[in-house]
């Protein structure tokens, strides 16, 4: 693994003058990832903020391979790639090695492209896809997706006198990953270059489909200080609201366990989505947004002492293995 | 002439015949009825390894055509097929396909459109997508589904637009006819390696596709399509001279059937216009001038040459198997009449729109499309929309 200064050296492959707002985790994301990826990558992303502020014709900020078609099926569209250089190989026309990347936001991956995620991933595919995680549609103008997490504010979830932001609990998409048996699942955030860079290492050094969640503070939609990505990105670990875990060839790691678990409140109370959270009357939402928290926090514990069986997993990343109690 | 072998074949039989001579690189494909068989066929060959392709099992059609985008922007020759729901559920992915100028070939197995649920054949699928900038090729039997395929391969690359060959549902897709193939050299003689340009798979000069085309440069990029559209009349008419040099069968935009010296004429597409031919005969043995356009290349509309070709005949007759639902007519009629009006050429059309959800058209129904025909020369009848067939 790289240090950071041997990183810094590198070429830029994501470079500046792109068009993201100060303060973006987007991009951040695609920086690091790319810094471990290397030249001989494609990258295939899916609509959104990501691919809009990067490619505006005829500037590009990405300086590998880029191919961007729908909202819906950067998986699909990655696999097709993927599917073309097997071919190649097979034929004896090309010998490079190269990663395969695709980049998608939550709404892009979690809501309308879970079905080619799952398809590409059920496939096989030897890919990576990584999902930028700003719980919720940024790029359209914040609205609430399938990741938002309970009592946010969002355009369509709005707070109003009878509704206060988001009554549902966000979906666990890195579990729904895990239940497909790949030989890698994790989980990483802005504000840890470190893991998310060692992950993206360890992710392209397995053969196979690969899935990171990557939980991405947004300034615009979670409406906070530009200054504050990394940090809030680091809250939200120490208050386990996002563990950093892996889980390989279904095993899992948590790489990274609170000495003192956070609160969720101060985290709640840098961001604007959740100003409404502060008055007396909401407070039950806090309760509730922290019980869901630690519920979560539990599971995962529980699901890292587990033991498996070693001969109940399957290297070549189909299967699941047992639970066993 | 090469050599030729004379087989009793499907049409999904012969249009998975000509992708294992053209053996691409990428194949990615989902079922549908009835164009499962052209997949499963071809995956049998993958299994077998009489193909170089990676085949992609992929979970819909939007995904198969998404895969085939990938593939095809990563510099591969990639095919695919589908019908119906399929294609309207690539449809967002069509217009993506042909806007980033991806020379992806794909069968369509024309079936009716949901609902009611049908899997019989219209063309009602390839009429949903036919401003989608795709070249739309029409076959009107198992040899011309083949021969179609092989051509499409050459005619895609170059003109650098996407191409759907269509056979009909059922009528052709599963019905057994004789079939000449080529040898597995004279085709992939014919079609050649692929060129390739820019491509994903070249990481000495990335490049970045499908960028955020915003009011500045959207408008060249579209108009450049509509231009390589134009152009593509010129590339399918190459590639069937081509065609016609190395195998002997002749191609055109449409086929002009004993229309020269004609007094009343069918436009038609697809398998019907073997019936309409066989209803022509029969009035020809009675005395009666009858003829048939078929055409074959549906994008580009070939425009000035259909008014050329149906100018002088006395009555004529469009049948469609879709309709636009529009309280005006027929997809095929409306644009054959803006030919017509655009050439200076004012003709009473009736169109007839028949067929839909696999309707059984029979000789006595064309026979009395004809008859219609007969009644306007002698300025009894009247045009109109008639649903033919139908229980009104």
């Amino acid at each position: 693994m790289a240090n950071v200064k041997e990183l810094s050296k590198q070429k830029e492959l994501f470079t500046g003058g792109h068009r993201a707002c100060a303060g973006c985790g987007a991009v951040i994301v695609a920086r690091q990832v790319l810094a471990v990826a290397g030249p001989d990558t494609v990258v295939v992303s899916a609509t959104g903020c990501l691919e809009v502020v990067s490619t505006i014709f005829p500037y590009t900020a990405w300086n590998v391979s880029f191919l961007h078609s729908a909202f819906e099926n950067a998986a699909a569209t990655i696999s097709g790639v993927e599917a073309l250089y097997k071919s190649w190989v097979r034929q004896g026309k090309y010998k490079k090695k190269m990663n395969f990347i695709a980049f998608g936001g939550d709404g892009g991956t979690y809501d309308i492209g879970l079905q080619s995620l799952s398809g590409a991933m059920e496939r096989g595919h030897n890919i990576l896809y990584v999902c930028y995680n700003n719980e919720a549609y940024m790029n359209t103008g914040v609205q609430r997706s399938g990741a938002t997490p309970k009592g946010a504010d969002t355009t369509t979830a709005p707070v109003g006198k009878v509704k206060k932001g988001k009554e549902q609990y966000r979906k666990n998409l890195t579990e729904i990953m895990v239940a497909h048996g790949i030989p890698y699942v994790a989980q990483s955030v802005v504000g840890n270059w470190r893991d998310l860079t060692s992950k993206v290492e360890k992710a392209l050094s397995i053969e196979g489909p690969k899935f990171i969640n990557v939980f991405q503070p947004c300034r615009l939609g979670w409406s906070y200080k530009p200054e504050l990505t990394c940090d809030l990105g680091r809250m939200a670990v120490d208050a386990c609201i996002w563990p950093l875990y892996e889980v390989v060839n279904g095993s899992y790691k948590i790489n990274y366990k609170p000495k003192e678990k956070k609160a969720v409140g101060d985290w709640l109370g840098l961001q604007g989505r959740f100003r409404h959270l502060a008055k007396p009357e909401n407070k039950h939402i806090i309760d509730e947004i922290q019980a869901g928290v630690d519920k979560s926090w539990e599971d995962l514990l529980k699901k890292e002492s587990a033991i498996f069986p070693p001969e109940t997993v399957d290297k070549r990343g189909g299967g699941i293995p047992p639970q066993v109690s | 002439m090469p050599k030729t072998d004379i087989v009793a074949k499907t049409g999904n039989e012969a249009i998975a015949e000509a992708m294992r001579q053209i053996n691409p690189d990428v194949v990615a494909a989902y079922p549908i009825t009835p164009a499962t068989e052209i997949v499963q066929i071809f995956a049998s060959y993958v299994a077998d390894g009489l193909v170089d392709t990676e085949f992609v099992p992929v979970e819909s059609e939007h995904s198969a055509m998404s895969a085939c985008i990938g593939a095809s922007a990563a510099g591969g020759r990639t095919m695919t097929g589908t019908s119906s729901q399929g294609l309207a559920l690539m449809a967002e992915m069509l217009y993506i396909a042909s806007g980033l100028r991806l020379p992806i070939v794909l069968a369509d197995v024309n079936r009716s459109l949901s609902s009611p649920i049908n899997i019989h054949c219209d063309h009602s699928d390839t009429m949903m997508v036919r401003d989608s900038g795709w070249i739309q090729i029409f076959s009107e039997n198992a040899q011309e589904a083949y021969d179609n395929m092989i051509q499409a391969v050459k005619i895609a690359e170059t003109a650098g637009l996407p191409t759907i060959v269509t056979t009909d549902g059922f009528i052709i897709s599963h019905g057994m006819e004789r079939v000449e193939i080529f040898e597995d050299k004279d085709v992939k003689d014919f079609v050649g390696k692929k060129k390739l340009g820019n491509y994903l798979l070249n990481p000495e000069k990335p490049i970045t596709l499908g960028a955020l085309d915003l009011q500045d440069y959207y408008f060249e990029h579209r108009r450049q399509l509509a231009e390589a559209m134009v152009e593509s009349k010129a590339v399918i008419l190459d590639a069937a001279k081509s065609f016609k040099e190395k195998f002997g069968r002749s191609y055109g935009l449409f086929e002009s059937y004993k229309l020269d010296d004609a007094d009343r004429a069918i436009v038609v597409m697809g398998s019907t216009a073997g019936t309409a031919k066989v209803v022509a005969d029969d009035l020809r043995a009675k005395g009666i001038k009858a003829g048939v356009l078929k055409l074959r290349v549906f994008r580009p509309f070939p425009k000035k040459e259909m008014a050329e070709a149906l100018k002088n005949i006395k009555a004529v007759a469009v049948m469609d198997r879709s309709d636009t639902i529009s309280g005006n007519e027929g997809p095929l009629a409306l644009e054959i009449k803006a030919a017509l009006f655009d050439s200076n050429i004012k003709k009473d059309i009736p169109d007839h729109i028949y067929g839909l959800g696999g309707r059984e058209i029979r000789v006595e129904d064309i026979g009395s499309v004809y008859k219609d025909l007969g009644e306007m020369i002698e300025g009894k009848g009247k045009p109109k929309v008639t649903y033919l067939g139908v229980r009104e």
